[in-house]
């Protein structure tokens, strides 16, 4: 049902994350998370420069039912933050592991990495909700 | 396990979203919320309302029994089939329930109250019901559906015929007509024009897909809730309860305060809020900065607080946040909205927000 790609990393809050050629991660919320929350309204994105440990809530993402916190899943800095969503936060809902990325990061400790969850189990855990 | 509609099996063939809605299993949506709020503004939506409870309440002293029971005076419905909306009031002044009110005949009345009160309203109304002639009975074989928007009854009209349209095509606002076996008023909770239309269970499904196939846009409970609140309307639980005063819920108008001499529940406790002088009101609010306004967040003047959101949300027809709020009686045009720890601005407007389609705001 839900749209779980293999190649990113999963957190049991919904987040997914994308190891980035450069080294970087790359992190949003699945599209399982945008269905459940309908449409969005409203993004607030972290600010650059700000450092977060895994678990800190560092952005939220607002529908037109419920605010929900995203959490960071990485010990790291933002590099980088998804600025067009502050007009456009239905990216997320249209395309939530492409367009619809909240924010980059430089992880402290980039095997953290794989620790997360693999699609599978992901898309396991879903599958149970 | 949550009740479900007679229209169940149409949300679920329509893919919709369900939750629990006060005991009951309800379309929050079909998809897109934003996009069924638009169909309704711009052409026509339709909403499963049938865990709404519709009583009908007959015999001799109908009349003097509902002008007791009710805030609203229902000596004013005077031509068959008009409608009223009232609060029922306890007797410390608080909302039990706020309600429509159908006048059928002399000895006829039909009310329609909402799902989630059901069963203290009934109590209620039977324990008031007292040594007044009056019968108290709940129709369940009634299913309700609401077409909105301005297309709306050009819509119902197409699936109902040319005698039908015949029938209906000069039903005023705020009145109900039947036809055949089916109730229908001009009445709504969108703020858009449209029908709420009362039929046997035994047609609701067919009916429903018939409205489907004219291009009415099925709309859930999401897009309800926003429709309702641009168009300055209460919800009974958020913007009201048995704790708060009509007084100071926006529903002062609905208080039939003349004929000074009819004594309705809650009548003296009212009075002596108003004698007193209201502290509080109900406001309408427009986020100025980014954000959406949620219930209970604080309304804050001069870095004091000066009360709460009772319901706030995304406007899809305006494009940023509204909400009603009870604050301090002498609020002025500006105040600031604490979301999760920011004050943000918003300002302090008159309700509705929108109307027919379009923005109140100046």
């Amino acid at each position: 049902m839900s749209n779980v790609p293999s190649e990113l990393r999963y957190t049991k809050s919904h987040e997914w994350v994308a190891r980035n050629e450069d080294g970087s991660f790359t992190v949003g919320i699945t599209d399982h998370a945008q269905h459940l929350l309908g449409d969005l309204v409203f993004v607030e994105v972290p600010d650059v420069g700000t450092d977060f440990s895994a678990g800190d809530d560092c952005a939220v993402v607002e529908s037109v039912k419920a605010a929900s916190d995203v959490y960071c899943p990485l010990d790291g800095e933002v590099t980088e933050a998804n600025e067009t969503l502050a007009d456009t936060p239905e990216i997320i809902n249209n395309d939530a592991f492409g367009d619809g990325w909240i924010f980059k990061l430089q992880a402290k400790d980039a095997g953290a990495f794989d620790d997360l969850m693999d699609a599978d189990t992901y898309a396991e855990m879903i599958a149970e909700d | 396990m949550a009740q479900r509609t007679p229209l169940y099996d149409e949300h679920v063939a329509l893919n919709a979203c369900m939750v629990d809605f006060g005991g009951w299993d309800m379309p929050i949506n079909y998809g897109s919320q934003i996009e069924e709020h638009r169909y309704v503004r711009s052409a026509a939506g339709m909403f499963d309302v049938s865990h709404m409870t519709v009583v009908d309440l007959k015999g001799e002293q109908v009349r003097d029994y509902l002008r007791y029971l009710l805030a609203n005076d229902v000596a004013r419905l005077k031509i068959a089939g008009k409608a009223l909306y009232s609060c029922m009031l306890n007797h410390e002044g608080g909302v039990i329930d706020d309600l429509i009110v159908y006048y059928m005949n002399d000895e006829w009345y039909r009310m329609v109250v909402n799902a989630s009160t059901r069963e203290k309203d009934l109590q209620w109304m039977q324990q008031q019901a007292g040594a007044y002639a009056v019968e108290i009975n709940e129709r369940p074989d009634l299913t309700m559906i609401a077409v909105q928007g301005p297309e709306a009854r050009d819509k119902v009209h197409a699936v109902l015929g040319a005698e039908a349209t015949a029938a209906l095509q000069d039903l005023g606002v705020f009145f109900m007509r039947e036809w055949q076996d089916m109730a229908v008023a001009r009445t709504g909770y969108t703020g858009e024009d449209g029908y709420e239309i009362m039929l046997p269970t035994a047609q609701a499904a067919t009916f429903w897909k018939q409205l489907v196939a004219v291009g009415v846009h099925p709309c859930g409970l999401g897009a309800r809730d926003t429709l309702r609140l641009e168009a300055g309307m209460n919800l009974y639980g958020s913007d009201m309860d048995e704790t708060t005063s009509p007084l100071t819920s926006g529903l002062g108008w609905t208080i039939a305060w003349e004929p000074v001499e009819r004594d309705f529940i809650g009548r003296q406790a009212i009075q002596a809020q108003r004698e007193a002088g209201l502290k509080q009101r109900l406001v309408g609010l427009v986020l100025d900065g980014k954000g959406v306004l949620r219930n209970h967040q604080k309304v804050i003047v001069d870095g004091l607080e000066s009360g709460e959101v009772t319901s706030g949300s995304f406007s899809p027809s305006l494009n940023h946040a509204i909400a009603f709020a009870r604050v301090s009686a002498d609020i002025g045009t500006h105040c600031k909205v604490d979301i999760r720890g920011k004050l943000i601005d918003a300002r302090v407007v008159k309700l509705p927000f929108v109307r027919n389609g379009k923005s109140c705001l100046e």
